[in-house]
């Protein structure tokens, strides 16, 4: 009985090898693009982990001084106070074209390091070479390669155990290319001590003793940039699973009289059922496997991308390659077989339910369905209320995301209701039988129609949304760089002398000699860059400020007050009129809050000679040069050949402006990707819709031919109404993505990155998409409508010969 | 005392295994001498200059060794060491600095034998060596006083502590001739004195508590460049305190081509005598389980011309060093013609 039963089920599939297709390709599709993200999610978060392991003393706590680096003098003072302590000092630097991560460490007292380990297995005199005059920065095989041509670079080592992006190196030639002589980023207290020890916090009570957090700062970073990421997963995992719901249902209610049939010779209904519910889990497992191969290349295509954008945006040390994990494998076929669960439960729970003697209409799944109009309206409008909710009561990203899902979700639960009203208005305005016949039509297909119609709509507003952001973004970002970036030329010397020979050379050949100088302090816990300028027109007439007090510029250049960038802002809650406490002794009024979005971290500025008060050795190695902008290129000429200059070190405004543009291309370049493919899902999807109803709705249409209407004349209403119903979606996916785009300004940027952008418009982007989605519409509904067009008239005749 | 050359990280520092090839700890390796100045027999030692650093040798080092006993008469040992090696020549500011130091300390209790190591960078003032007022230290270890003849000698451990004072009841012995200390039959040597006449005073601190000890000590001074040749892979090394007021010092260098033995005989008022090649001899009596090798820990020492035939046994079995070059050294007890006490040190045991 059970072999009879299962070829009865499986004769469906052969006899509808499209239907089996497309429930696998929707299947293929939820699990590949969920997976892909989880692919790179989990090497992004790998890397992280292995980088800690590789930086070493991940488990040991740390010793800083709370206002910026500490002296050598102060190590050596704590060391002869008997305590065990390892010195770090860490910065980023520039080296050639790569921005390099530059991690100097004691070798001698420092812990196990595998980078050293391996280095000294390979070669004993790595140690001598590495102390001794020379020295020898290690960095894994793509940065040393990437950086064997840059002259005057002290000897390169490859290891596969530096994190990627990082230059592991002698603190004594880490404090020479930093340009940072003399200091300490931090102290690594060893885990064995000496017995009879003075307690730390009485023989230094103002350094602070934390817990190691190597890895947790890139994690705090970068949590919001996957968090976005698994949000597009899941989006395009929900539009796949509208394919899925789409076909099983209809395969389901195409198979009601084999059901019968099956049960009334006498096989159990809880027999069927199981027989069933394991035909699903087969098709799931196989779909998922497709899914998982697919998502894989997808993964393997995208990360090359998402590594340099969380290397460039964030430091993230993450390598370009892509490994296969088993729980990647094992979660990505659950989710295959959780999503078929519940895409079919709905289908299967009525097929269990039947009545065996029920009347076997195939209309019965249509018109419950519409049914159902008015609930869904209202689930539709609940969700959306949830959704608001949710962000009123749970603060920070996790509340903007629910926010975001309850938007979409109820949006697409009032799709169908919505359209129903639009087309029954259509058909009031109409006159004549075939108008109306085609309104009443369109309203008929609707609840078949209607689930991929939702995931269109969401594709849309997807697109819309994040379109209308990353563009706002751009175009913020763009103006911002021209307020910034004022001075026409930026340049490094080699070290504090050479700098400050330079200035005094570039004095009576430009307009003006603007100092970059910085120093690292801590504020409620984050690091946070304080920057001194001089007083200068330059940056009173540009410096783009969002919040000022009155007197802002003179609080500052006296030294009396502090800018602060937005995410210190909003971050610490700190607006013009508090105060900010950047160091022990050193408080300032907060004077004005500017925009920011050069990095995710926290940064302020004052004067120049009040920040060369309370921090030490600030190095003074970058400048800004004022100059008319055509002398620049003879200036670098002059420069250059003056104090022998890589090119590296002189850059004018415009290659600067192009280089930061190019960075945020590349950080929105995965988005993009993931935006196009979640629209190809969703025109996939309305194109299964198109073909399953096809077969239904030939005794629909064989009326009307019948009545004299050609099959040519059919086939173009078939293509008018995809695309009508395309239309109304379109139209009602744009207020959704402006929404979306709005959630995404105000809410998740202030939470993923500290700052809020407005919101611009863009029009033709919209009239593009509106295109495409016609497009997608119009070539989904072709293929039904082209068989329409060739079914022989003797298929119409069938329809009333076998009239059920 | 050269058996201390186990301090040379040189080239091998974090290296896991000694590179026996070269000698142990690569002190046999000639290319690191290149550029270093060589002993001469015709450097004559200045005092209180020549207690300080000379880092134009490669590798130098202060070597105390205590024989100590507590109130109840449980005997004790107490060992105090600062090496240095130059990974090259000279001596600069900060960490540009091509001076390495590291310390060894270690109390040995008949139970038990507690150990410590450190290391540090030349420059930036972790450690290092003044001549005059005496100051040898490395992070919070110390030996330092007003002179030579007085210090005070501080360590301290996760497991123990040592606070004590030396002073010394007796003049310096040059060992060699003038100082000049013969290491091999190629004509490898070394700088090398001593100051065998500490009379200690101070506090030992275990885990069990503090205990006042008072007692003997040798401190050995030695710097060279290229101390071994290029086969000797280890030494056995002792350094003999009698009750008769005399000492001896005495080694033994193990080669491909054989052993090459020297030493030093002190009389009770300091003089002192160089011995000749072969003259001193020691023998293994016993081999133990050491940290799962097998050390002599029991030997037959004899010197005829001094009617010496004595047989030394260690106060503790298991006096092992597990520090980046393990050895084994602790104190030992004399019996035989001559009684007394003293310390010993083997190196290169596989």
């Amino acid at each position: 009985m059970i072999g009879a039963a299962l070829q009865a089920l499986a004769s469906h599939w052969r006899r509808h090898p499209l239907q089996l297709g497309t429930l696998l390709a929707g299947l293929a599709l939820a699990t590949a693009l969920w997976s892909a993200v989880q692919a790179i999610n989990a090497e992004a978060r790998a890397s992280y982990a292995r980088a800690a392991s590789q930086i070493g003393g991940a488990t040991l706590d740390v010793l800083e001084a709370p206002g910026g680096p500490m002296s050598r003098a102060r190590y050596v003072a704590l060391r002869r106070a008997g305590w065990q302590l390892s010195p770090v000092l860490e910065g980023r630097t520039r080296l050639g074209e790569e921005q390099v991560t530059l991690l100097g460490l004691d070798p001698l007292t420092h812990p196990p390091l595998p980078a050293f380990e391996a280095a000294m297995q390979a070669d004993q005199a790595t140690l001598a070479q590495m102390l001794t005059q020379g020295g020898l920065l290690l960095a894994s095989p793509e940065l040393v390669s990437a950086l064997k041509d840059v002259p005057g670079l002290p000897p390169l080592r490859a290891s596969d155990s530096v994190p990627p992006g990082m230059v592991i190196t002698d603190i004594g030639l880490a404090e020479r290319l930093l340009a940072r002589p003399d200091q300490i980023d931090r102290l690594l207290i060893l885990p064995q001590q000496p017995m009879q020890l003075t307690p730390l916090d009485q023989l230094a009570p103002d350094l602070q003793r934390r817990a190691s957090r190597a890895g947790a700062d890139t994690a705090r970073l970068t949590d919001s940039f996957h968090l976005n990421l698994t949000a597009f997963g899941l989006l395009s995992f929900a539009v796949g699973l509208f394919i899925v719901h789409g076909t099983v249902g209809l395969a389901f209610e195409q198979r009601r009289a084999m059901v019968r049939t099956l049960r009334a010779l006498g096989l159990p209904v809880w027999l069927l059922a199981a027989l069933m519910l394991a035909e699903l889990l087969a098709l799931a497992l196989v779909g998922g496997l497709l899914g998982l191969g697919l998502g894989y290349l997808v993964a393997a295509a995208l990360l090359p991308d998402v590594a340099a954008t969380l290397r460039g945006l964030y430091g993230a040390p993450v390598a370009g390659g892509l490994s296969l994990r088993p729980s990647w494998i094992v979660g990505g076929l659950a989710m295959a077989l959780i999503g078929t669960l519940a895409a079919s439960a709905q289908a299967l729970w009525r097929m269990l339910r039947m009545p065996l003697l029920a009347a076997p209409g195939l209309q019965a799944w249509a018109q419950r369905a519409a049914q159902g109009d008015r609930r869904m309206a209202l689930a539709g409008l609940g969700l959306i209320a949830a959704g608001i909710a949710a962000l009123a009561l749970i603060k920070g990203l996790i509340g903007g995301f629910a926010l975001i899902a309850g938007l979409m979700l109820g949006a697409a639960l009032l799709l169908p209701p919505v359209l129903a009203a639009l087309l029954g208005l259509g058909r009031h305005l109409t006159r004549g039988p075939l108008g109306e016949w085609l309104w009443a039509d369109t309203r008929a297909q609707l609840p078949g129609i209607g689930l991929a119609l939702m995931a269109l709509l969401l594709a849309l507003a997807a697109n819309i949304g994040v379109g209308t952001m990353v563009s706002s973004f751009r175009l913020t970002f763009t103006g911002w760089l021209d307020q910034r970036l004022v001075s026409e030329l930026y340049l490094t010397a080699r070290d504090d002398a050479q700098g400050a020979e330079i200035a005094r050379w570039l004095a009576p050949r430009s307009d003006a000699v603007l100092p970059i100088r910085a120093a690292e302090f801590t504020v409620q816990g984050n690091p946070v860059t304080v920057y001194g300028v001089v007083d200068h027109p330059t940056y009173r007439d540009n410096w783009p400020l969002l919040d000022r007090t009155p007197d802002a510029w003179a609080q500052v250049n006296a030294g009396q007050g502090v800018f602060i960038n937005e995410q210190l802002a909003r971050r610490a809650d700190l607006w013009p009129g508090d105060v900010v406490q950047l160091a022990p002794g050193w408080v300032l009024p907060v004077a004005g809050v500017y925009s920011d979005y050069g990095n995710p971290t926290g940064q302020a500025i004052t004067a120049l000679p009040a920040l060369l008060t309370h921090a030490r050795a600030v190095p003074n190695r970058r400048f800004g040069v004022r100059i008319v902008p055509e002398a620049v290129p003879d200036l670098i000429e002059a420069l250059r050949a003056k104090f022998d200059l890589p090119a590296s070190a002189l850059i004018d405004q415009a290659g600067l402006k192009s280089r930061s543009l190019a960075v945020f291309d590349k950080t929105f370049v995965v988005t993009g990707a993931l935006n196009l493919l979640t629209l190809g899902v969703a025109g996939f999807a309305i194109l299964t819709s198109l073909l399953t109803l096809w077969s239904l709705r030939l005794p629909q249409l064989a009326p009307v031919w019948a009545l004299g209407l050609t099959r040519g004349r059919l086939a173009r209403l078939e293509l008018a109404r995809s695309l009508l119903l395309a239309t109304f979606t379109a139209l009602l996916a744009l207020p959704l993505g402006l929404a979306l785009a709005w959630v995404l300004l105000a809410v998740i940027n202030v939470q993923a990155f500290g700052w809020r952008l407005p919101m611009y418009l863009f029009p033709l982007d919209w009239l593009r998409l509106f295109l495409l989605a016609l497009l997608a519409a119009g070539l989904a509904a072709a293929l039904p409508a082209r068989r329409l067009y060739r079914l022989p008239p003797s298929e119409l005749l069938k329809v009333f010969a076998n009239a059920r | 005392m050269l058996a201390r050359l186990v301090v040379i990280l040189a080239l091998a520092l974090l290296a896991a295994r000694p590179a026996g090839a070269q000698g142990f700890a690569g002190l046999g390796s000639t290319a690191a001498a290149e550029g270093f100045a060589t002993p001469s027999p015709d450097t004559r030692l200045s005092f209180p200059r020549d207690h300080g650093p000379h880092p134009d040798f490669r590798i130098e080092w202060w070597y105390l060794t205590a024989n100590l006993t507590g109130p109840d008469g449980t005997d004790y040992g107490v060992q105090w060491t600062l090496f240095r090696t130059a990974l090259a020549l000279g001596e600069a500011e900060g960490w540009a600095s091509p001076q390495i130091w590291m310390g060894h300390a270690a109390a040995t209790t008949p139970q038990h034998h507690y150990f410590a190591e450190r290391l540090a960078r030349g420059g930036i003032g972790q450690a290092g060596v003044h001549s005059d007022p005496f100051e040898a230290w490395i992070d919070g270890w110390q030996m330092a006083g007003e002179d030579f003849d007085s210090l005070r000698l501080t360590a301290r451990g996760a497991e123990f502590a040592y606070d004590l004072t030396l002073s010394a009841e007796g003049p310096l012995v040059l060992q060699g001739v003038n100082g000049y200390s013969v290491k091999s039959a190629d004509g490898q040597a070394s700088h090398y004195y001593s100051q065998p006449h500490y009379r200690i005073e101070g506090t030992l601190t275990l885990p069990s508590g503090p205990v006042a000890v008072s007692g003997q000590g040798w401190l050995d001074r030695e710097w060279s460049s290229q101390p071994l040749a290029a086969d000797q892979t280890g030494w056995d090394w002792f350094s003999l305190s009698f009750d008769s007021g005399a000492h001896l010092m005495g080694f033994r260098l193990r080669g491909a081509r054989g052993d090459f033995t020297s030493g030093t005989w002190i009389a009770p008022d300091g003089s002192a005598t160089p011995l000749a090649p072969g003259a001193f001899q020691a023998a293994p009596l016993e081999l133990a389980d050491v940290a799962g090798r097998q050390i002599p820990i029991r030997w037959r020492v004899t010197l005829p011309e001094r009617g010496l035939d004595v047989e030394v046994s260690p106060l503790n079995r298991q006096s092992w060093m597990g520090t980046r070059f393990p050895y084994w050294e602790g104190p030992v007890r004399v019996t035989g013609s001559h009684a007394g006490r003293g310390y010993l040190e083997m190196t290169g045991y596989e």
